[in-house]
């Protein structure tokens, strides 16, 4: 069973057109890098960078390795000494942390809502759809941002920060497919056969919607971690402590006029590259996924 | 039409009163105001003299009473920080804001509107990789870092452009613009270009998709069969309905745009509202942050509704139900 999943797999022609995509191959490649980082990140770091002890403010503002000579700092320290790289692994985690989460709970929220709004109809279907009419009328960044403002920094807030924007995209999308599932006779026939309504939802026509929020997600994931980066680098996003990528360039933004370029772009190059991969990524599967483009 | 009008103009006031509650409702969540605005030495006495004198006191439901009656008339509160209406704060620099937004869509339009028509058209030349290519690394830019880049690169390493400010600004009926002077001009255009970059490679992706999907159609292909020029094939056929759904997101994005010149502001000190709302957050002005909200919520609602009238009447296929 599970090999004939497998051969199904490698032998679909999804993977084969994968496979002979250079870019989506190149963005699966950056995302994978950058999981890879997020989860050993600790465990190859030179440095702690939370760790007070080990920071030594005489090792401030080395430059990169090519200009300084100081091979323990490869990329250089920020103002408090703090090894760049280092930070910047440890800044990948919580950038990765954030988006992927994030996006996971917007998915799960807005798929169920979804699907109850177009399978339920009536006044459940209004009330959700007009609170999302009314969201999708602002900046998700400017919801985000208030969200902030309200309860204050942390981790914590920022996903729920980012799920209370994200929520909607999924809602109007399993809503659409919900409404046109609905009718469709395998679904008569779940309700013949007397299954609550529950299990038409989440067994019968789940399966059946999931396919464009693949292409969200994927997308959602390097939005997420942008707007993260931002409201850190508004200093609402994460806490002083854990710094993330945009917490990172808020340093390197204020020691901009004094020379110290390098503490602004390397964070900010690796956020580029991160969200480049699920751009890279978000836009084969949507091709893949388009049934108008086949 | 005038039906539709009155019912959208209903639908705008229930979403702002929706708006109102939840911004007053959470703001009112987050601390006590009254502990900012007393000297730290006051006694508790002093305390609950400051709450009454403000209306703290009140229940919940009667300050929002107040505080939406007080909307109204014009008057959002006023300012901890400045002593001064928060509404007069915001509108004094609504203008730089809007220069600079407006420039920025201007510049996104002339670049980005020709290369996707181009990209649309030519799918298969050089040109139009190199187009796509750079349209997915403008999406995936973060729009801060672009600014501290453009600051690092031409104003700190290469010295040639100003990196904060407004510059010169001549009065022009009454509002001073940067634009108007070579000094002005200098200044807004680093701040302009880093919030015209995101937005440029959207509106290339969108014009390429839709001038693509049009060219696709039976009525593309009579007029080329019919031996028109490829070129007034496409400026004389395919543009006019490829361009309707980039005019109705271009609206759509300027609300987001203005949302995002809050960041530009922020990185090139640029005297807007936006950087307004961010110096308040940090000094929690409550009022000038209430304000701020509730005006953006009502310019974006105007917004919305100002391009779906646009769009119907652009687009003959559409009808006003």
């Amino acid at each position: 069973m599970k090999q004939q999943l497998l051969q199904a797999f490698f032998g679909s022609e999804g993977y084969h057109n994968f496979r002979h995509n250079r870019l989506a191959m190149m963005g699966a490649a950056i995302l994978f890098l950058f999981l890879l980082t997020a989860f050993f990140g600790p465990l190859i770091t030179p440095q702690d960078p939370y760790n007070l002890k080990e920071l030594d403010l005489n090792n401030s503002f080395k430059p990169p390795v090519w200009e300084s000579g100081d091979s323990r700092f490869l990329l250089g320290t920020d103002q408090q000494g703090r090894d760049l790289l280092s930070g910047m692994v440890y800044g990948v985690r919580i950038s990765m942390l954030v988006g992927v989460l994030a996006t996971v709970y917007s998915l799960v929220i807005g798929t169920i809502l979804g699907l109850i709004a177009g399978y339920r109809g009536g006044w459940v279907d209004s009330v959700i759809m007009r609170i999302a009419d009314v969201q999708l009328s602002f900046p998700g960044m400017l919801i985000a941002l208030f969200i902030m403002v309200a309860f204050g920094r942390g981790i914590d807030k920022l996903i729920i920060a980012l799920t209370l924007v994200g929520w909607v995209t999924y809602a109007r999308t399993v809503r659409g497919s919900t409404l046109a599932e609905r009718n469709k006779e395998y679904v008569d026939a779940a309700r013949v056969c007397g299954f609550p309504s529950w299990v038409i939802m989440f067994r019968h026509i789940l399966p059946n919607v999931l396919t464009p929020l693949i292409v969200i997600g994927t997308i959602q994931v390097g939005n997420f971690i942008l707007t993260e980066a931002t409201l850190s680098f508004l200093g609402v996003g994460v806490p002083i402590s854990q710094p993330s990528l945009g917490l990172l360039l808020a340093n390197g933004y204020q020691v901009l006029f004094s020379g110290l370029w390098w503490v602004s772009i390397f964070p900010g190059i690796t956020l580029l590259l991160m969200v480049i991969g699920t751009n890279l990524l978000g836009d084969f599967l949507r091709d893949e996924l388009n049934p108008r483009l086949k | 039409m005038l039906q539709y009008t009155l019912t959208r103009l209903g639908q705008m006031v229930i979403v702002l009163l929706v708006v109102s509650v939840i911004v007053f409702g959470v703001m009112n969540l987050t601390g006590d105001p009254v502990l900012l605005l007393v000297p730290p030495e006051a006694t508790d006495a002093e305390i609950a003299v400051a709450r009454e004198q403000l209306g703290l006191n009140l229940p919940l439901w009667e300050q929002y009473q107040i505080f939406i009656s007080n909307a109204i008339h014009g008057n959002m509160g006023v300012s901890y920080m400045f002593k001064r209406p928060a509404l007069d704060l915001i509108l004094e620099r609504m203008p730089a804001t809007l220069e600079m937004t407006i420039f920025a869509m201007i510049m996104a339009g002339v670049i980005a509107i020709p290369l996707g028509v181009y990209a649309g058209a030519y799918p298969d030349k050089m040109m139009s990789k190199v187009i796509m290519s750079a349209s997915l690394l403008g999406i995936s830019l973060p729009s801060f870092w672009l600014g501290i880049m453009l600051i690092l690169v031409f104003a700190v390493e290469l010295n040639i452009m100003p990196s904060s400010g407004r510059g010169e600004v001549t009065s022009f009926w009454g509002i001073n613009l940067s634009i108007l002077t070579v000094d002005g001009l200098q200044h807004i255009t680093m701040p302009a270009l880093t919030l015209a970059v995101g937005q440029m490679a959207m509106l290339i992706r969108l014009t390429r998709a839709g001038i693509m999907e049009v060219m696709r159609q039976d009525y593309i292909k009579f007029a080329k069969a019919k031996g028109m020029s490829a070129q007034r094939v496409l400026f004389g056929h395919a543009l006019k309905n490829a361009l309707i759904p980039v005019i109705t997101v271009f609206g759509l994005q300027f609300g987001q745009m203005i949302a995002f010149a809050t960041i530009t502001e922020t990185i090139f000190a640029w005297p807007g509202m936006g950087k307004l709302l961010i110096d308040s957050i940090y000094r929690v002005d409550r009022p000038v942050i209430v304000a701020y909200l509730m005006l953006v919520a009502m310019l974006f609602v105007v917004i919305n509704f100002l391009v779906d009238v646009i769009y119907t009447l652009i687009d003959p296929r559409i009808e006003v139900k």
